[in-house]
């Protein structure tokens, strides 16, 4: 019973670190500084739906474009860009970059949303 | 008198015309069948590019309010909808985002099409808003354009084919013309021939009939004999012409024939013929009757006979068995190569009118044994003998 017991307790710890360590990638790293931009972040979800149509291709874009952010590759308008520049590659790993795309596209996909 | 052998032409034209008749039909109806499928298609594509200017404008429109939903995604959500048609977003990897109606499965590498009496417009917008790649327009046309082409199609299609059954009708005749009339030129020939045999060759045996034999002297008997024989040899000749040329026509009188009796008839019909070519003839014959009218069976047993005595060796021999389902004629005679013996089964087997040397007898065997279904099969073994079995 006890043994039982402990793997439970492990398993509990483990889980909690986990989420712990990767819960809220999107919301630290993303949110954090585009929420004080002129421009809100889901416009930029939009213009990606846009240019890219389909789950797989706008994820891979916008991986893309963390990784290795350029001018070609922004979405952004010409005279925005212009303004801002383009920021700089990310220090996140591929997880967490997988982690916060996912919960960006989650938060923002027209599926299931029209009436 | 002798009408013709016309119901071997008639018999043979009947084959040729219906085998023609086939492959022409045939030939037609995939003609038209192709035909019929490509203007189909023509009307189709032609109802279809009229449908593809409508529904595009409609497309533009509707393009434009995804184009404006997708400005305000944040305050809005609601899908234009318009009672003209149904409407379907789907995004570059063909996974749908939304549908006014359930659509399933659409064909994105066409344009417009047609799929259960609706027409499908497939439009690419510029940009993908709200993801979509693909705007597909449902409508529901009333059907009766294409219930009007297959009216068409079937009206047209009728006329063509009448007429090509008549033109192929028509092609056949003039096709036939030159064998009908050699055949009935041959026909006539045989006719007239015969019959001018008839009077002289019964002039000839009555005649030797009247001759009192005992009163000769042997040598000039021989001689009479010799005669006779080969005056009883064109008589066959001639009833068998005759019975080819007439003898289908006539109509069977079938009554009880005793076969036993008939054959020792026979047999001793043929045995001036036998004794000619000192043949041992040997019977084993059971009482046995057959419902059959007699002359045919009379003529299909003198032939067998006498194809066993025309083509046996001198000093050979000659069985007759007759059984309760059977009789057979054996003979020991120069017999029929097993290649030649497939051909003159499968010749008959095939058609049975094939007149002429080797065939006329076995030709009247056929006819009557097919009359009567009989079953006649011919057995050989190359330069030993010959067998032929009638069954029933």
């Amino acid at each position: 019973m006890d043994k039982s017991k402990s793997i439970l307790v492990k398993v509990f710890f483990v889980l909690s670190l986990h989420v712990a360590l990767f819960a809220g990638v999107y919301e630290q790293n993303c949110v954090a500084c585009h929420k004080d931009l002129p421009v809100k972040i889901d416009k930029f979800f939009y213009r990606y739906l846009l240019k890219y149509s389909s789950e797989e291709n706008l994820k891979t874009a916008l991986k893309s474009y963390l990784k290795n952010p350029t001018k070609e590759k922004s979405i952004l308008q010409e005279e925005l860009l212009a303004r801002f520049g383009v920021k700089r590659p990310t220090t996140l790993s591929d997880k967490e970059l997988k982690e916060a795309i996912d919960e960006y596209w989650e938060i923002y996909k027209v599926f299931g949303k029209l009436r | 008198m002798l009408k013709s052998w016309d119901t071997n032409l008639v018999l043979s034209e009947k084959k040729t015309l219906f085998s023609f008749f086939l492959l022409y039909l045939v030939f037609t109806l995939t003609l038209l069948g192709i035909l019929g499928y490509m203007y189909y298609n023509f009307q189709k594509d032609l109802v279809l590019q009229k449908y593809r200017v409508e529904l595009s404008s409609l497309a533009k429109e509707q393009i434009e309010k995804l184009k404006e939903l997708h400005r305000n995604f944040d305050k809005q959500r609601v899908y234009p909808r318009d009672k003209r048609f149904n409407s379907a977003i789907y995004d570059s990897s063909f996974k749908e985002i939304f549908a006014t109606t359930p659509m399933g499965e659409i064909d994105f590498s066409k344009v417009i099409y047609l799929k259960d009496g609706k027409i499908y417009l497939i439009k690419e917008p510029e940009s993908y808003y709200l993801g979509t790649k693909y705007l597909v327009l449902e409508v529901k046309k009333e059907s009766n354009w294409i219930s009007k082409i297959l009216k068409d199609m079937l009206i047209y299609g009728l006329v063509i084919f009448f007429v090509m059954v008549g033109f192929g009708y028509f092609l056949l005749k003039l096709m036939l013309k030159p064998m009908r009339e050699a055949i009935e030129l041959l026909d006539r020939f045989i006719k007239d021939t015969t019959h001018e045999l008839n009077t002289p060759v019964n002039a000839i045996i009555s005649n030797i009939e009247m001759i009192d034999k005992d009163k000769l002297e042997a040598k000039l008997a021989k001689k009479i004999k010799r005669i006779d024989i080969g005056a009883r040899t064109v008589s066959n000749l001639y009833q068998d012409l005759t019975y080819l040329t007439l003898g289908h026509k006539i109509v069977s009188n079938d009554e009880e024939v005793n076969l036993k009796e008939l054959i020792v008839e026979r047999l001793e019909y043929f045995s001036l013929f036998a004794n000619s070519k000192k043949l041992t003839v040997s019977s084993n014959l059971k009482d046995v009757s057959l419902n059959i009218d007699r002359k045919k069976i009379a003529k299909l047993i003198d032939n067998l006979l006498s194809n066993a005595i025309k083509y046996n060796r001198v000093g050979g021999s000659l069985h007759v068995e007759l059984e309760r389902n059977y009789f057979e004629v054996k003979d020991s005679g120069r017999g029929i190569a097993k290649e030649k013996l497939d051909f003159i089964t499968k010749r008959y087997a095939r058609a049975n009118e094939s007149v002429g040397g080797f065939g006329i007898g076995l030709s009247i065997v056929m006819m009557i044994a097919s009359e009567y279904a009989l079953d006649v099969k011919i057995d050989s073994k190359e330069n030993e003998w010959t067998k032929v079995r009638v069954s029933w």
